[in-house]
This record gives structure tokens, sequence and C-alpha cells, in this order.
């Protein structure tokens, strides 16, 4: 099979094609064969003077031959315009070429977003079965996975983003979004095989995202709305910067320590090591290195940044309490700027189904409010910079908590006539907490009094 | 679930099945579905290479490889051969598109490294290693593309394999391209972004018939656009005084072309973290600019990342992500060793960015 890899092979091979067309010249794409990274431009290649469909074939010499007259030209070519399939509003990139007359073969170019299993995981059976029906119906190019996180079938006609759909939805894999809707979700590797995990991402993915499949398929919000899950603070999903509603799985109650391998592991790498490496590092000042090579932990102050956790797992570990913190309202540049997350559920746990029901709620409401209030093409986070935090709290129901600033406001301009309320509804919040012992079975708990 | 009733069609028309997110869990290796939830550690043997330990004892290698990311389905099918030769035929992708693949004994490692490699493929990309960079679409298939993504990686790639196959960073670096100012390939390390300099030039002729004049005046983040009568036809006019060539109108308004073989250049920011580790995450910051759009190879581009990188791999201390090392050696540090122009370009003058002026007299001499 090796021998089909054609890294460095800097020309066509006349004689060992079988399409008999001619192929579009392709100079400078032809530069982007070299070297050791592999070459998406021999990719393409191998499609189009290997593949046995002839429509495979001349499909990729068209899109080779305009893609390299957008290498000369420094311009891409590339339409959108409306295509579904039959009950959908979206799920696909419509692209149809504007130099279509020149490269008619790929003028409709169009790409199924498909959504991947959760974790990304697959076994190399159902690969094969998706290579199969994308090269029957499609260009027979794919992507593991785009930056919404979708499968990338990229090539596909009109006519045939339904045949190909229509095939591979028979087998379990259904569009994801596209446009004004909610976006296909992205979740970590986690539980699966990742001990810094604190949460069920799948679950906690296919929880959020199937409870909206209507609002997937059928774009009529605002604008996009992104789930993304990452099972501890490293936050590997980027879902702080990148999702309108991150889930990070968290921890409250003290982190496990394992003294006999963090000894092992001062003795091993020495003192001034673990001092500048992990002590130094941690931004509470919660770590101590002990005369005996031990280590103490000042556990109300951790922030569970995950550095130490990261420098030795072996000798640190999330605690037994697990759960998730949610925050609200991240993306990027355009309109506004870039925007993080807010905390809006400093930690909540997710055991039991009524857990997942209540984590379901938080974010319909959130999603209903942004329906209702956002502008449009507004992102979430852009409306709650619009409205202010309080007006977004007041409207999803979720009460004020201090972990959602970073500090109290500067400004004095405030009115403040109904403060006794404010300061009475505190007092009856903290009191219902201490009340059941920080067991209050609310879903959503404040980190106050851990 | 939605029950969405279908009109009647002229021809029968086959139903959705609305299943949504597929299940991953039937797609785990064996060895991860026995010890879901229960892993307690992880070994780094080799770069490319993890070994996760679960509280049972059993252990899962995988073994980690970069891509070409746009995958042709013979590529796809040479990846699944190896799979299932030299792996268990379970894989996954990483967020940056590199393959996975897991294995229940360490003696299938070496071989599997070995096929890979072979068939072209590149091992490596975990912990403090240059991760494969995350792009976008570009010229292949967007719509608004200022450049080209696959191309841009490809030839970095060629340029950082070393950093890739080997982890000898301070900390991991994240790398990320975008075609647009929009930014899908997200915060990174370094990302290398299209930064347009000069205003849309309008086709007054189509602007009634394609564009939705009062959305694409919404659209615009300093309010310099205006509708107009141009030549007898309802168009749109844009105050080049105010505008700052971001291209928001040119997506809901593609007779608004922002892009231009000479005018579109490269930037470079620097710092993007999503990470609470250590600091909060924390976005990335302008460093480079005004650096040509040059296909196929963009030599320009990755003279600039690789002085940056090099710097950090430099002077960084371990675990210093870039945004860390720099919050440590000051801006002022950051110019003087990469050598790259401090100009009036990156001082913010948006009403949000007094945070980011020094107002303090800490000053590092």
């Amino acid at each position: 099979m090796s021998e089909k890899q054609s890294n460095g092979n800097p020309g066509n091979e006349p004689g060992s094609d079988k399409s008999g067309g001619d192929k579009h010249d392709t100079p400078m794409l032809d530069q982007l064969e070299p070297g050791p990274w592999p070459s998406f431009v021999s990719g393409i290649k191998r499609l189009r003077d290997e593949h046995p469909s002839d429509r495979v074939n001349d499909m990729a010499n068209d899109l080779l031959g305009q893609l390299e007259h957008s290498y000369q030209t420094r311009k891409g070519y590339w339409k959108g315009g409306t295509v579904s399939v039959y009950g959908y509003g979206g799920g696909i990139i419509p692209r149809f070429s504007e130099v279509g007359d020149m490269f008619p073969k790929s003028r409709e170019f169009h790409t199924l977003r498909v959504q991947p299993p959760a974790g990304n995981h697959y076994s190399t059976d159902v690969l094969r079965s998706l290579a199969d029906s994308w090269e029957k119906h499609g260009s027979g190019l794919v992507t593991f996975h785009g930056q919404t996180g979708n499968i990338m079938f990229i090539g596909a006609t009109t006519e045939n983003t339904q045949h190909f759909f229509d095939e591979i939805n028979e087998y379990g894999f259904d569009l994801g979004g596209a446009g004004p809707c909610v976006r296909t979700a992205m979740s970590c590797v986690g539980s699966s095989r990742c001990e810094m995990s604190c949460a069920n991402e799948h679950k906690v993915h296919r929880s959020l995202v199937n409870n909206f499949t209507d609002d997937v398929h059928r774009p009529a919000l605002p604008y996009k709305f992104k789930f993304k899950v990452s099972g501890c603070p490293n936050d590997c999903m980027n879902s702080i910067e990148r999702a309108d509603f991150a889930v990070i799985g968290t921890w409250r109650d003290d982190m496990k320590v394992d003294q006999d391998a963090f000894k092992e592991y001062v003795g091993r790498k020495g003192r001034q090591h673990v001092v500048d490496n992990i002590i130094t590092r941690c931004p509470t000042n919660s770590l101590s290195l002990k005369d005996d090579d031990s280590i103490e932990v000042d556990n109300r102050n951790c922030v569970r940044c995950m550095h130490c956790l990261n420098v030795v797992p072996a000798a640190f570990s999330p605690g037994d309490d697990k759960g998730i913190s949610i925050l609200i309202g991240g993306k990027r540049t355009l309109k506004i700027g870039d925007l993080f997350g807010t905390v809006i559920v400093p930690f909540m746990r997710l055991e039991t189904e009524e857990d997942y029901e209540r984590l379901v709620e938080i974010a319909e409401e959130t999603i209903d409010f942004f329906a209702e209030n956002a502008l449009e093409h507004e992102r979430t986070g852009e409306m709650i910079e619009r409205i202010g935090l309080v007006n977004f709290l007041e409207g999803i129901g979720v009460d004020v908590d201090p972990n959602m600033i970073s500090h109290p406001r500067e400004s004095s301009y405030v009115r403040t006539d109904t403060w006794d309320d404010e300061a009475a509804k505190w007092f009856e919040r903290r009191a219902g907490v201490d009340d059941a012992g920080d067991k209050k079975e609310s879903a959503v708990a404040g980190g106050g009094a851990a | 679930m939605s029950g969405a009733v279908a009109k009647p069609a002229r021809k029968k028309m086959r139903e959705a099945i609305e299943s949504g997110c597929p299940d991953g869990m039937q797609y785990l290796h064996p060895v991860m579905l026995r010890n879901f939830g229960q892993w307690v550690n992880h070994t780094h043997p080799r770069p490319g290479v993890l070994c996760h330990i679960a509280a049972s004892g059993e252990k899962i290698w995988t073994v980690r490889a970069g891509t070409q990311r746009i995958l042709d389905v013979f590529t796809l099918r040479i990846l699944c051969d190896i799979g299932d030769q030299f792996a268990d035929g379970h894989v996954r992708f990483t967020i940056r598109s590199n393959i996975e693949y897991m294995v229940d004994a360490e003696e299938k490692v070496e071989p599997l490294i070995e096929a890979l490699t072979e068939a072209g493929f590149i091992v490596g990309g975990t912990q403090n290693s240059v991760a494969m960079i995350s792009h976008t679409q570009g010229w292949l298939h967007c719509d608004i593309p200022g450049t080209d993504a696959s191309g841009i990686v490809k030839s970095m790639m060629d340029e950082l394999v070393h950093e890739f196959t080997n982890a000898e960073m301070p900390n991991r670096v994240h790398i990320t391209t975008s075609c647009c100012q929009i930014n899908c390939g997200g915060q990174g390390d370094i990302a290398i972004n299209i930064q347009h300099t000069k205003p849309p030039k309008i086709n007054h002729d189509l602007v009634a018939n394609v564009c939705e004049r009062p959305s694409v005046v919404a659209r615009c983040p300093v309010a310099a656009i205006r509708p107009a009568m141009v030549n007898g036809k309802p168009s749109l006019e844009v105050d080049e005084k105010k505008c700052i060539c971001c291209g928001a109108c040119y997506p809901p308004c593609p007779p608004m072309q922002i892009n231009d073989p000479e005018h579109s250049k490269l930037a470079v920011w620097v710092g993007g973290n999503h990470s609470n580790a250590r600091s909060k995450p924390s976005f990335q910051k302008l460093v480079a600019a005004g650096i040509p759009n040059n296909p196929p190879r963009w030599p320009e581009a990755t003279a600039v990342v690789k002085k940056i990188l090099y710097a950090y791999k430099e002077d960084a201390k371990d675990w210093e992500r870039i945004n860390d090392w720099i919050d440590r050696i000051g801006w002022p540090r950051f110019f003087e060793i990469t050598d790259l122009p401090f100009t009036k370009f990156h001082i913010d003058n948006w009403r949000g960015s007094r945070k980011s002026l020094n107002s303090s007299s800490h000053i590092r001499f």
C-alpha cells in the first residue's frame, strides 16, 4: 500500500494514470508535493489519476485546475448558495464555482458537514463505510474534522448531497449545523482515556446537542450557537474561547495527592526542579514543599488550574466530588472583538439523570433567551455584553455569584436603591446552602461554602 | 427531537432520521471501554506515543500521527489498513486532525510507528512539541478566503517537522492559520492570519441584486458603510477613512470584494492559550503584519514563525507557554529578541483597550 504514497513525487506520471482527459497544469501546486509532511496535492492527484471512477477523476482534475488558478491569481472562486437535503435547512456548505466554465466538473462542490461520534472515536470499519459511500457520491476528499468539529465531506453536486446523506444516515450519521443554528458540538477524549477527566464528556455532549436536533437542522436562531465539552480545565476543546456554551469538568473537594509518588518525583528530579517547575508556578501560591519532600496543598485556594497535575500526573489527581463549570458567551472576532465565556454556573454535579436534565434546561433557557433577545448576527456573548450580565442572568433564572466576576465594579455610576432586597436574597441563598450542609440537592450550587 | 412534518412532495423523498451526534462508545477500544472514567496516570514513552494507565492496572498505548488533513479516500484507506494490520482497529482524531491509534500492548507500538512512517505519515505532536497546525479551508473550499490554508500548513510543517517529531519545546505550541479575519483557525500560541489592508472594492452593478443592504450596513464594526445611489442604482458606499479593512461586509455582500492579490497580507499573532493551566485563558496579540501572501510556499510567513518559535525555545522556562513566557519577560524584550519592529499598530485603540496600556511604573530595563 505504501507505494501509493507519492510524497516527494514532483510531477505527473504519464502512462501510469487512467484518465483520458487533459490534465490541468499545476506548476504552483506541484511545489506543495515535495517535503516530509504528507501532501494534500498528491492526494488530490491520486483521485485524478488512480481512482476507478471517471467522475471522481474529472472532479479532482478540475478542482486542481481551479485551485491552481487561485494560487496564480491569489483569489478564491467559490460562492455560497442554498443547498440542503430533504426536510433540513442546513448542514451543507454550498459551493458553486465562479469559474465553472473553465472547470465544469467541479462546478458544484458542496461540503456536507456530518456530526462525528462524541470524542471523535471511530472503528476502521466505519471509516471504510464512509469512504465507500463518499467515493460513490462525492469527490473522495474528506477531513476529520473541520474547525467546528464536523467530518467535512468536501465536494458533492447538489443532487448527490441527498444521495450521500441518505446512505450514511441509514447507518447512523446525521448532518451537523451550518448557518444561524445550534452547531455540531465537540468533546475531548476525556473519560475514555484521560486521567484528568472529571465528567462523562460523551454523555454531556450528546445530552446537549441531541436535545436540539431541530435547532441544528433548521437554522432559525439569530446566529450560530456552539457547545463544547472539556473534561478538565486544560480545556483541550478550546471551549472558553470558542463556544457559546462551554462545559468544563472540575472538582470541588480536595485534590488527591499520592505523597509517595511525589517524593519519588522529588528524589528523581531534585528539589530545585520541583520549586522552579511546580511550587512557584502555582497561580495562587497554594503549594508548599515540606522538609521531608512531601507536599502540602492549600485546597481552599486551589483554583483547579491543572498545572501541578499536568507536571506530575502520578502524584496529583482530581478529587472525588466531581462536576462541571459552565461558561457562556465565548466567540472570536466578529463583530465586537474576541470574548471569553463567563462563568454562569460555578459548579454542578452530573450524577443523576435529574442533574443532566438540569444541564439541558440551562441550555434551553439560554438558547430561548438568545433566540428572543439577540440581534441578527449577534452571538450570545455579544448579546450579554450589550444588555449586561445581570439582565442575562435574570432572563435565564440564574442567581448572581461572585465566581462570575474577576472583581466587583469599579464605576460608581449605578443605581442601588434596591440594595437591601438584593442583600436579603444573598443571605437567604447562603442560609439554604448552609442548612443543607453544603449538600443541597439544587443542581446549581455556589462554590462559596466548599 | 423534532417532529418536523414533511409537506407532500412530488416524488417520494426519504425522511431523514434525525439521529444527531452518534454514540462514540460503540467505537471505543475494549480496554478504553472497560476502564472508562477509571484512568489514573499517563506517561510519555517517546514523542508521538502516550501510555495511559487505569486503576485496574490495564494500559493503553496511543500512537499519534500527522496527516495532510485533506484526506483522499486512498489515504484514508491506507490509514485504515495500518489500523487493522498493526493496531487494534480503533482510531480517533484529535482536535488538530492528527490520527491516533490505540493498542493494548507495548510490543505493538514500534511496528505501528514503522508502518506509519513507511507510508509517509509523521509520528509526533504530543506534549511539548509543535503540534499540527490547525487550519481552515482557504482557496480549496471557502467562499471568502484571502489565502489558502492547506498550502501554508504543508509549507510550514515541512520546515517544522523536527519540532513535531521531537518534544524539545518548553511546553506545547499550538499554531493556527486563518484565511480571513473571522479566524476559524482559532486562538493559537502562534497564529498566521490574513490581514486586509485596503477597503473593499465595490461592484455597484451587483449590490442591489445580491446584497440585503441593511444587513450589510449593520455588519460593519465601525459603521463605515451607508446606503447610496451610485450611477442611478441603489448600492452601498464605504467611508474609507473609517474603514478598518476587516472584511466583515464581504460574506453578506460578495460584490464588496475585500480580497486583493497584493494588499491582502498575512499577520502573525502570539500568546493565544485556551488552557486554564497556570494563568487564565488568553487571547493572541498582534506582533507582525504586512507579510506577503506568497503562494505556493509562503517563505516570509514561515520565517517570522520560526524566528518567534526559536526565540521561545531558547529563552522560555520549562512549562511556559508562549503567553506565560512573554508575561515573564515583557513585551519590550519580546520585540527585542525576536527582532520584530514595534509600531503604532501594536497599540490597540478601541474603547475597551485601556486595560492593555501600562498604567504603572513597572518597566524592565
